[in-house]
């Protein structure tokens, strides 16, 4: 599996009379990890969702060339909420479920889940239900549910928000591990500073709504893993804080929250 | 990621004295509210005539009569059937209606009007349309426990289509569900549960509709029999047949329970 390159071309998004994202240029190389940073509300994940083909958009967003009319099973959706596992079906069948989808043979299948539950560290977990996991696991699962099926992008809105910090280093480390192996393009949204100092190749920094677009870009070539010790990397931390702590601030004073920040 | 150490390692649990007698109490309990509630049964009854309030033993003696003579049987096999029947066919047709109108707006829209109207018109009200339409046979009773069945089952099916989680179906098709395997793979495991209580609270609901509809026109069944008891002025045959209706329910109630719990464990 080899990632795809993304183009998003003037791409603005409304919900009704609501601009919620106007303008967004962005050109994403195949196998790049790209980390979208904001603040709260600004567009984030209506701008992933844009790519994962859930909402409709003006401009143009295409992958590989290809424009996006729809999801599809180029593009692989990590959710923020571990919900989105099937409950009625084991941690095996959820991972399982792309390929029985499409057909592939039951042993096929099976060796393949086993693979991909692995590669996630879940082997102990597979016949358990979703229900009968923890917040991390279950991520887990997810995740290797959106692996099996190989996608060439993979789209993760926030997906270790609501771990604890140990699990969510864990999971980190994890990813950028998956990412290397596999090759995919990642797009992922984090409100977590370090977490893209950690893991992007390119971070992403977006306005405050509503019409939000892109700030800044900052690339990051320090090598992996990285440390939150490295004096260059608290530089890029505390560059990006000022860029979103800005932002922030533009936000909260217009919905009038602080006045000292309305200048 | 080898953290397999303590898995599976469940501890055997060996009942404690506490345990066994809390599932003692479970059953042993109910046990003594029936028998208390005959008993106050009885002592009422001393007090009146037998036609106001025949005595748990004159109940007991008509039933054992109407047992030996198989009248007992007859009734209770008849009103059993007729609601398994008319319940059955409610349930399998109901939810592939509620499915298609919960997931096609225009087929809700369509549907939308009637479903309003009908909802305030108990399925009593058609008894005797029913009858003039049908006839007086056995197809009109469980026509009328159709009715009233596939009506409860299609609005439950329906409000569960419309409360699947949205992200789930995402989920799917991002995963490569098609409309329709989003349907197969989705929509209808998630609706299991609130077919499951569509189909339960029609169950209930059958029976007061076989009561009445077997009280205007049948010659056999538990409805005709408390209609019947009213000629002879037997009281205790009606006694028998609410009791009969009420242990019919329960274990219709039970079997339910039963089957969807060992076949639909992992939806509900
Ligand atoms: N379906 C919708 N209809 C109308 N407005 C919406 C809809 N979804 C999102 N919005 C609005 O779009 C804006 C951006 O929402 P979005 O969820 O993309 O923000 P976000 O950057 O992901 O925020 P967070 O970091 O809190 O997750 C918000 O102001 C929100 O109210
Ligand atoms: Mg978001």
């Amino acid at each position: 599996m080899t990632g795809a390159s993304i183009n998003l071309e003037h791409v603005g998004i409304a919900f009704g009379t609501a601009q919620i994202v106007s303008n967004v240029n962005l050109t994403i190389q195949p196998g790049e990890f790209i980390c979208l940073l904001g603040p709260s509300g600004c567009g984030k994940s209506t701008l992933l969702n844009a790519i994962a083909g859930f909402t409709p958009v003006s401009g143009r967003i295409t992958v590989d060339g290809v424009p996006v009319t729809g999801p599809g099973l180029d593009r692989g959706v990590v959710f923020q909420s571990s919900e989105v596992l099937f409950p009625w079906l084991t941690i095996r069948q959820n991972v399982e479920y792309g390929l029985k989808l499409r057909g592939t043979p039951a042993k096929e299948r099976r060796e393949k889940a086993d693979r991909y539950l692995a590669m996630v560290g879940l082997s102990h977990a597979l016949d358990r239900f979703p229900a009968q996991l923890s917040g991390g696991m279950r991520q887990r699962a997810q995740i290797a549910r959106v692996l099996i099926n190989e996608p060439s992008v993979v789209l993760m809105d926030e997906p270790f928000g609501a771990l604890d910090a140990q699990t969510r280093e864990v999971l980190q480390a994890e990813l950028a591990r998956i990412w290397r192996a596999t090759g995919c393009t990642i797009v992922f949204v984090t409100h977590d500073i370090w977490e893209a100092v950690l893991l992007a190749d390119r971070v992403v920094v977006m306005t405050a709504g509503p019409a939000a677009g892109i700030k800044t870009v900052e690339e990051i070539t320090l090598p992996h893993p990285r440390d939150q010790g490295d004096a260059q990397a608290l530089t890029l931390f505390r560059r990006l804080r000022d860029d979103i702590g800005a932002e922030v601030r533009r936000a909260l004073a217009q919905q009038g929250l602080s006045t000292e920040a309305a200048e | 990621m080898t953290d397999m150490s303590n898995e599976g390692g469940k501890i055997a649990a060996t009942p404690s004295p506490s345990q066994s007698l809390r599932k003692l109490a479970k059953y042993a309990i109910p046990v003594i509210a029936i028998l208390g509630g005959v008993l106050i049964w009885h002592i009422a009854s001393t007090f009146t005539s037998p036609l106001f309030l025949p005595s748990p033993a004159m109940v007991w003696g008509a039933a054992v009569e109407m047992a030996l003579d198989g009248s007992l049987a007859g009734s209770i096999g008849a009103s059993a059937w007729r609601i398994f029947a008319g319940w059955a066919a409610g349930v399998i047709l109901g939810v592939p209606l509620g499915l298609f109108m919960g997931r096609f707006a225009i087929v809700r829209l369509l549907a939308d009007p009637y479903i309003e109207f009908f909802r305030f018109i108990p399925p009593i009200a058609f008894v005797t349309l029913a009858v003039i339409w049908l006839g007086p046979g056995e197809i009109t009773k469980i026509a009328l426990i159709f009715y009233t069945t596939i009506f409860i089952v299609t609005l439950n099916t329906i409000a569960g289509v419309e409360s699947v989680n949205p992200l789930r179906l995402q989920a799917a098709r991002s995963l490569g569900a098609t409309r329709m395997q989003e349907m197969t793979t989705i929509i209808l495991p998630s609706t299991v549960p609130y077919m499951v209580t569509g189909a339960r609270i029609a169950m209930g609901n059958s029976f007061l509709t076989v009561v009445s509809a077997e009280i205007v026109s049948a010659q056999q069944g538990l409805g005709s029999l408390i209609w019947t008891a009213r000629n002879f002025a037997r009281t205790d045959w009606v006694f028998v047949g609410i009791i009969a209706l009420g242990c019919l329910g329960f274990v219709f109630d039970r079997i339910f329970r039963m089957v969807t719990n060992r076949t639909l464990r992992r939806f509900l």
